[in-house]
């Protein structure tokens, strides 16, 4: 049993840090937020077909097909560095389409699902997977999410793809990690008291429990891409979603009143999670089917 | 990425579950918690089956006499036996898991001659003396004192928790050999002796638990007299001795209990279901989010697993996130147990119910849940050190 990453995965997993290190640092993101005041909705298409030329849509594509021929677990060891990164756009929805709606595998083609009540993504994007929005049928709402547009639907939708759980989870997984890196950091940096936040025990509790909860969450996303089993992605999405939500709560309250400030990071991460924690099946749905797989198998 | 066994690991597995099919059924019922000298006899027994079968220190090294498996294939023996309803290591736990592997570590070839193999034939118990009664998370501030006399140590002191004392033949006792002193770090004068339990002056009181049992007793030492040939590591190292020791105790011993919660929860499941309470939303939801925990406690561990297979070290500093959220959701799930079971929950003669009580040690036995807390910020994460 090999369950570490492959030298290959690990490669794969630094070539995606280091393109978004790139293409979509820290400047790259307040920048894009910054935007949202005037031109709200607008998406970074040049980086959308980058993102295409790097196999990141073609990824699970099959070779002779174009694609790059890799799997689940190399899938969400990208959109763990997209979750790192708050990569905004209907990153999911697109790269389920590769190979379904044309021009999805390249990046030329922007394209969104609806999922539940709520479609991310709705203006900016050429298509619509899944079931179709009606004329009218979608009405804007103001996003807590800055960097994602949201619409409402009439009428929900019905489509639950478990891969969008799956690859959401790890999304929430990269988000996780990376609040706990801002509050570690932190913690390290800022003085109080004459010493260093990070040395007071109540500090440090707060930061163990943010890594305890993030290597938990991985161990269960990993595991679930391995196996691709139903039960598995809905605990995962249980953990990951918990972990992103909490990890970037205690962040918040590690950076004091800087957490609480529009400047920082924090919100952003926070925010994020909460919109990604709406997507695919609702938590009381997911507790309620893993509830029922206790009694299946007793 | 990948969670499929070796062929070489499924037919161990086979083999192994083939085995306990025909040895289980022959074994007599289990003791009764308070009959020491029968816990002594049923777990030296089964590791005695263990040991002619060649299953006995599977994960020890094969110059220590064991069997040199990998931490999969100690991870598939755990997993198998437990599933199968085989006893608990009991009282052959400190041989096994702490005492056994720090003389593999780090004894001399005489001293793994004389000690291992009674272990690995569950001939030996052996028993912890390290904490004391001012010296509980603060391991290092112990207190019972070692001194020179010819080619013994004379000690005199107090420790407390001692698991199997009564039964024990043998205890890895933690002297101080070098008092603390401005000069001397606290962590700098201690040193790591066998002792043998039958030595004049060893007094045992047992200590009754909160669930009603005598789990654990006090020792107390009045001039015991220890030959020095009895030291593992050098005078004032046994800090460093205890360390490697204290890391096999993170890294696998839970794995066995993580099968069984996983088991219980189906079972939680399955009494609802029949006492109505199911009908609860709430609780159902209490249900999925632990069996989602256990879940992921248990890919965590085939994660560590992997991981000290991967850098063939002894199993990994991320033993302690694994301590920290385990026991932990172990608590939850008797506290979960305790709302299916209603006013049942209040009847000792449920095994859920002193399950419920003894959980409530595993936050502070083995590093308490604050002390794992600080070894994750500290030693994980590098964070500085402080109040």
């Amino acid at each position: 049993m090999h369950f570490q990453l492959t030298d290959d995965q690990r490669a794969l997993q630094s070539g995606m840090r280091e393109l978004l290190a790139g293409r979509f640092d820290r400047d790259a993101l307040r920048a894009a937020v910054d935007a949202t005041v005037d031109a709200p909705g607008t998406l970074d298409r040049r980086l959308w077909r980058e993102l295409g030329d790097a196999g990141f849509f073609a990824l699970r594509l099959p070779e002779d097909e174009g694609g790059v021929g890799l799997g689940l677990p190399e899938a969400v060891l990208l959109f763990e560095e997209a979750g790192r990164a708050l990569l905004p756009g209907p990153l999911i929805a697109t790269h389920l389409a590769a190979g379904v709606v044309k021009g999805a595998a390249d990046g030329s083609v922007v394209v969104t699902q609806s999922d539940g009540a709520l479609i991310e993504w709705y203006e900016a994007s050429d298509a619509v997977a899944g079931e179709a929005v009606a004329e009218g049928a979608a009405v804007p709402v103001r996003s807590v999410d800055p960097l994602t547009p949201l619409h409402r639907l009439h009428e929900p939708a019905t489509t639950s793809d478990p891969l969008v759980g799956l690859l959401t989870a790890a999304e929430q997984l990269g988000s996780a990690a990376r609040t706990t890196e801002m509050a570690v950091q932190y913690a390290r940096e800022r003085q109080q008291f004459g010493a260093p936040i990070g040395s007071f025990q109540a500090v440090k509790h707060l930061c163990a429990q943010m890594l305890a909860r993030t290597e938990l969450a991985r161990a269960a996303v990993y595991a679930a891409a391995v196996t691709g089993d139903l039960a598995d992605i809905a605990g995962a999405k249980l953990l990951a979603d918990e972990a992103a939500v909490r990890c970037a709560r205690d962040c918040l309250q590690v950076h004091g009143g800087m957490g609480f400030t529009w400047e920082a990071d924090v919100h952003l991460h926070l925010k994020r999670a909460w919109v990604r924690k709406e997507r695919w099946v609702s938590e009381a749905t997911l507790t309620e089917l893993l509830a029922e797989l206790l009694v299946e198998v007793g | 990425m990948d969670l499929t066994y070796t062929e070489e690991e499924e037919e161990f597995r086979a083999r192994l579950r083939q085995w306990l099919g025909q040895v289980l059924p022959g074994l007599g019922p289990k003791p009764d918690p308070n009959d020491w000298p029968g816990r002594r006899t049923y777990d030296m027994g089964w590791q005695r089956r263990l040991y002619e079968a060649g299953y006995a220190g599977l994960h020890w090294p094969v110059d220590a006499g064991g069997k040199g498996a990998t931490p999969t294939q100690h991870l598939i023996f755990l997993e198998e036996t437990e599933r199968a309803g085989a006893p608990y290591v009991g009282a052959n736990f400190v041989g096994l898991l702490h005492a056994g592997p720090t003389i593999a570590a780090e004894g001399t070839p005489e001293q793994k001659r004389k000690w291992l193999p009674p272990i690995l034939s569950g001939d030996e118990v052996w028993c912890q003396g390290f904490s004391e009664p001012d010296a509980g998370s603060d391991l290092a501030a112990l207190r019972t004192k070692a001194v020179r006399d010819g080619d013994e140590y004379v000690i005199t002191g107090s420790k407390i928790w001692t698991s199997h004392a009564e039964v024990a033949d043998w205890c890895e006792l933690l002297v101080r050999t070098d008092p603390i002193s401005d000069t001397v770090p606290k962590h700098r004068g201690i040193s790591w002796l066998a002792m043998p339990m039958d030595a004049p002056g060893v007094t045992i009181r047992p200590l009754r638990t909160l669930a009603g049992s005598t789990e654990f007793a006090e020792m107390f030492l009045d001039e015991v007299r220890v030959p020095v040939a009895n030291r593992v590591g050098a005078e004032n190292d046994g800090w460093r001795v205890t360390m490697v020791t204290l890391s096999f105790e993170r890294g696998t011993a839970f794995v066995g209990e993580v099968v069984a919660c996983r088991r219980t929860l189906i079972a939680l499941a399955t009494e609802a279901r029949k006492n109505g309470r199911w009908d609860d939303p709430s609780l159902r939801r209490k249900l999925a989010l632990l069996s989602a925990e256990f879940a992921a406690l248990w890919r965590l561990t085939q994660w560590n697993v992997s991981e000290s297979e991967a850098t063939g070290g002894v199993p990994g500093i991320g033993g302690s996130v694994f301590k920290l959220r385990y026991s932990h959701a172990r608590q939850e799930l008797y506290d979960t147990a305790a709302e299916v079971l209603g006013a049942g929950a209040l009847d000792l003669d449920h095994e859920w119910v002193l399950d419920r009580l003894s959980s409530l040690s595993y936050t502070i036995a083995a590093g308490t849940s604050q002390i794992q807390q600080n070894i994750i910020a500290e030693r994980i994460l590098g964070l500085p050190k402080g109040r």
